[in-house]
């Protein structure tokens, strides 16, 4: 299978791989660039544990082909934090007990923080419909739903 | 597996034509992909249409329509203002389409070349009269229900491939609307869908379009249906017979999802519902 070859933008850095043509980005971001923070729960875009962002547009990296990342530019939970400081949508899911067992918890974060940057004081519907795309097994949403809302208060309060 | 991403419609059907193998066109790949990786199809060749400029775009036709091109994603499509307001019924049912992470990728072309009975933007775009734009050895325009021919199945031959979906001029008076049943709030497949659009004159229905989803083999275009609430102010009677008339165009499967009985009554209910959204939004009391 002849390799495809792709430059690319992660997390800010220009990247460049040669990854099969069937290789899906997922598989890509864990195993050829080590950046396994985005995790494969079901492979078919139903769980949401993939989410990465792609030119801005979030994701579920499962679902796209390493071969279409030529030129664009790829977020992922990776690029959250600011150095050793966390993003405060991190910071309040360990506040809030937001996670157990942690699979799910990088396509959360990721999904959290693109609700955020487009709709800064989400109400709990619209989180929740924001984040009906990643599945959790473990906190039955509720501390996820505190954590984005307390994320969006500190975010508010950053700003001004 | 190849992979191509031409930058040019007549490249991508070049590509597609010439292919001895297995080719697929990859716009979201949220269905694609999903196959891919369940080992359902061994594709030789993969052509993304997402670099072709044209495909990429919204814009508005000399006569006041839409044309939408086919590597548009859901979100893009709901983020269009002047979309949302002309058609909000195929915008609606276009954003029904999985999660937020789906609409990042998802095509309104896609789920009408996936050619599922149970699409939901299908429906809606049948109901608005919508077009689809197909490029090959030669163009055609194909109403959008004519390209459904079976689960999974369309009417493109090899080479071809729909470049874009035309919507018509909204009319002044108009209005569209698409519901779903699923047993749960959002993330799951029709049940039932349910698309109406209409025209009024005077508060009469002057021009009326119904299309089913998840009823049978295709989504289906019920004119019994139109025909039963055209020429009404869609009063209980006509609400009635509208409901008749769904009722009595589905050809459902007992699956998991509902039972052929139970369909057949819904898809009467939904487009009740629908029809009396679509009055609504065309101003009608």
């Amino acid at each position: 299978m002849a390799g495809v070859h792709v430059s690319t933008t992660v997390n800010g850095d220009p990247v460049e791989y040669v990854c099969p043509a069937d290789e899906s980005l997922l598989d890509v971001l864990r195993d050829r660039l080590g950046l396994t923070g985005a995790k494969e729960g079901c492979g078919t875009g139903d769980c949401g544990a993939c989410s990465i962002t792609l030119d801005g547009q979030l994701v579920c990296s499962c679902l796209v082909l390493g071969a279409e990342a030529e030129g664009k530019k790829i977020t992922t939970v990776e690029g959250m934090a600011d150095g050793e400081n966390l993003h405060p949508l991190q910071r309040q899911f360990i506040d809030n007990a937001a996670l157990q067992c942690g699979i799910c918890t990088p396509g959360f974060l990721v999904a959290g923080k693109a609700l955020l940057d487009r709709n800064p004081d989400p109400s709990v519907e619209e989180i929740r419909y924001a984040l009906a795309g990643n599945l959790c097994r473990c906190t039955g949403y509720d501390k996820i739903v505190r954590a984005v809302q307390a994320a969006a208060k500190d975010l508010q309060k950053q700003k001004k | 597996m190849r992979y191509e991403s031409p930058t040019t419609a007549k490249a991508a059907v070049d590509l597609l034509s010439k292919e001895k193998g297995k080719a697929y066109v990859l716009a979201g790949g949220t269905d694609l992909l999903v196959r891919l990786r369940m080992d359902m199809i061994e594709p030789d060749l993969m052509v993304d249409i997402k670099n072709i400029p044209a495909m990429n775009d919204i814009k508005k036709t000399p006569n006041g329509g839409f044309k939408i091109g086919a590597a548009v994603s859901g979100a893009k499509l709901g983020a269009n203002k002047a979309i949302s307001k002309a058609w909000p019924g195929v915008v609606e049912a276009t954003n029904l389409i999985g999660s937020d992470q789906i609409q990042g990728r998802c095509t309104m072309v896609g789920n009408l070349c996936n050619a599922s009975p149970a699409a939901d933007s299908v429906p809606a775009m049948i109901a608005a009269g919508a077009k689809a734009n197909i490029v090959g050895k030669k163009r055609r325009t194909v109403p959008v229900e004519d390209i459904v021919t079976g689960p999974g199945k369309t009417a493109l031959a090899k080479g071809e491939l729909i470049e874009a979906i035309t919507l018509p001029k909204k009319a002044p008076k108009s209005g569209d609307a698409y519901l779903r049943f699923i047993p749960r709030t959002e993330m799951d497949i029709a049940v039932v869908g349910a698309a109406v659009s209409l025209t009024l004159k005077k508060g009469v229905v002057e021009k009326a379009r119904v299309a089913l989803g998840a009823v049978a083999a295709t989504p289906l275009l019920v004119k019994e249906a139109a025909d039963a609430i055209i020429g009404t102010s869609l009063d209980d009677e006509a609400l009635e017979a509208l409901g008749a008339a769904c009722s009595a165009a589905c050809k459902p499967i007992d699956d998991k999802r509902g039972t052929v009985e139970y369909r057949v009554k819904v898809a009467g209910v939904l487009a009740q519902r629908a029809a009396k959204i679509a009055y609504e939004r065309a101003g009608g009391k």
